[in-house]
């Protein structure tokens, strides 16, 4: 059988990832350029017995994901910018509590309410560092219709798998965009549920570190009663300020990310064998950098793209390694800096990085990438 | 046809430009096995404002998701004309409304001038159909999509109550557009 073609917005696409994946719930404030996403939601979850509900604001939106998620429903919310400024308090209490949900949060202008229909990238370093607190973050910025709805899917597989937040950071062109899908068959893609666990409800700990850095999470509400806190907690979910058992919490979490780095990163390498001058890019960006360095190389000139799809954990080692073989590479993004600043950070001197930086609402067009790559060469 | 071929449809927000971008979109890709990537940007205003959609088609990947330059540009306003006809490329067309667009944008392209919303209000018999006149007369200038595969994307996405309306706006436009071109 001919598998199913639409002709569908990165949205709309994202909002079908997550159902392939199994979500069963939604919460969400709605906010361009994010909206088609809570829209797609409202229609399709109450057909596969979902729930969906439009909170007071970001902030509930985000409580309610996370109490969805601890229930047992893989649960989605969908923001921009402002939105996610809002939810960090409680993006920090899924971390702590290690609940699983997904975050779609599509880059806009900013700081504040910005740009609101203007494309962005500027939120990538907010994945990271918006909640206070050592935690791990995982945040994937894909770079197409198709892609949106694969990570999606990826985004709740990791989210079940580590039991964490998990964002996909579209910007706003890659969100809004349309480009012809094709659906994945059921099956097709791996889809990952979380482990249930193996002991009696007598015996659960919803932080029992015996089975592993990811402990099995019973869903709240049935024969499993447990505790859960945005306080240090022990094995048992109960607060603790016990010296050794904080340290060992908070170093387990960031391990969880930390040593399945090689699992969880993805990206992308394109004419990189041997390139001279590589351009590393991400999201929509990339795509006007893959038609530069196809221009650069019709004019002879040996240019490669690095396209990250996994921005955190950052590709470090890749990069590195990048950075040893190349004359130069070059950072186009619609912000100020800030992948320029991840990519210096890993490449370490080896070679010159330059930035190309835009924030004025147009996004970075393949010229001025041109321009910049015949510079560096 | 391997290269790119770029599309603009620009006008004010709530003419249904987007929509226009996406059907010729959908008959490219769904419709003609091409590849296509519809884009839009338009400004925080529900109508009014200057609004734009853009339509790359190609038969490779299609990278860069924006217009380069523009291969046929439709301007349903003063302001769209002014705003968005720099970058059409030489020989390339352009199509206006007449009776809205009186300041003729100058440059080395074909320009073709029709009353689309008059044609759309008072031929067809709805001005909510200017769109779709305008898209039935973009699909006879640029042949760049089929007008049987464009005729069904629009049928595809229009409710049952007006597929005649539909039907007659875009064969409408398509004739107007072959007409005045000549």
């Amino acid at each position: 059988m001919a598998k199913k073609v639409a002709f569908l917005q990165g949205n709309e696409a994202a909002a079908q990832g997550a159902l392939y994946a199994g979500c069963k719930f939604f919460g969400g404030y709605p906010i361009t350029p994010s909206t088609e996403v809570a829209e797609v939601m409202s229609v399709e979850l109450p057909k596969v017995g979902g729930k969906f509900i439009q909170m007071e604001d970001e902030i509930g939106a985000m409580a309610s994901v996370i109490g969805a998620s601890l229930t047992g429903a893989k649960s989605l919310t969908a923001t921009s910018g402002p939105g996610l400024s809002l939810k960090q308090e409680l993006i920090g209490y899924a971390c702590i509590a290690e609940t699983p949900v997904v975050i779609v949060n599509v880059m806009r202008g900013g700081p504040s309410t910005g740009m609101p229909t203007g494309p962005s990238q500027s939120d990538v370093m907010c994945a990271k560092w918006g909640t206070h607190g050592d935690h791990a973050a995982i945040c994937l910025t894909p770079a197409s219709v198709q892609e949106l709805f694969e990570e999606t899917v990826r985004a709740f597989n990791l989210a079940e798998k580590y039991r964490m937040p998990v964002m996909v950071m579209p910007d706003e062109i890659v969100a809004h965009m349309r480009e012809r899908i094709v659906f994945p068959e059921p099956g097709e893609l791996e889809v990952i549920d979380r482990t249930a666990p193996s002991v009696p409800p007598a015996e659960y700990k919803p932080y029992d570190t015996r089975f592993g850095d990811v402990p099995p999470l019973a869903g709240f509400g049935s024969e499993y009663r447990f505790h859960v806190t945005g306080l240090n907690k022990a094995e048992d979910g109960f607060p603790t300020t016990k010296a050794t058992l904080v340290q060992a919490e908070e170093e387990r979490q960031i391990r969880k990310v930390d040593a399945n780095v090689d699992d969880i990163v993805q990206f992308e390498e394109y004419l990189c064998d041997d390139a001279e001058v590589a351009v590393v890019a991400f999201g929509s960006t990339s795509r006007s950098a893959r038609f530069a360095v196809n221009e650069a190389r019709k004019q002879g000139i040996k240019a490669g793209l690095f396209r990250i799809k996994t921005f955190w954990p950052f590709p470090e080692k890749q990069i590195k390694a990048l950075g040893a073989k190349v004359k130069g590479i070059i950072t186009p993004e619609m912000n100020l800096g800030m992948c320029t600043g991840e990519v210096k950070r890993v490449v370490e001197g080896q070679a010159p990085v330059t930035g190309i930086f835009r924030v004025d609402g147009e996004p970075i067009n393949p010229g001025q990438i041109l321009e910049k790559i015949k510079e560096v060469k | 046809m391997s290269q790119r071929y770029e599309i603009r449809f620009s006008g004010a927000g709530g003419q249904g430009l987007i929509l226009a971008g996406v059907i010729m979109a959908e008959a490219a890709s769904i419709y003609d096995g091409k590849q296509a990537v519809q884009s839009q940007s338009y400004g925080p205003e529900a109508r009014g404002g200057a609004s734009k959609s853009e339509v790359v088609i190609s038969d490779a990947m299609i990278d860069y998701p924006k217009a380069t330059v523009v291969d046929a540009l439709l301007a349903l306003t003063q302001e769209a004309a002014d705003k968005y006809s720099h970058d059409l490329k030489e020989g390339g067309v352009l199509l206006i409304d007449s009776d809205l667009v009186k300041k003729v944008p100058a440059g080395n392209f074909k320009t073709v001038a029709f009353p689309i919303i008059n044609t759309a209000k008072n031929e067809v018999g709805r001005e909510i159909v200017a769109n779709i006149v305008a898209l039935g007369a973009m699909v006879a200038l640029t042949n760049v999509v089929t007008k049987e595969s464009a005729e069904k994307a629009v049928l595809a996405r229009v409710p049952e109550a007006f597929i005649e309306l539909n039907k007659k706006a875009f064969q409408m436009g398509f004739d107007k557009a072959v007409a005045a071109k000549a």
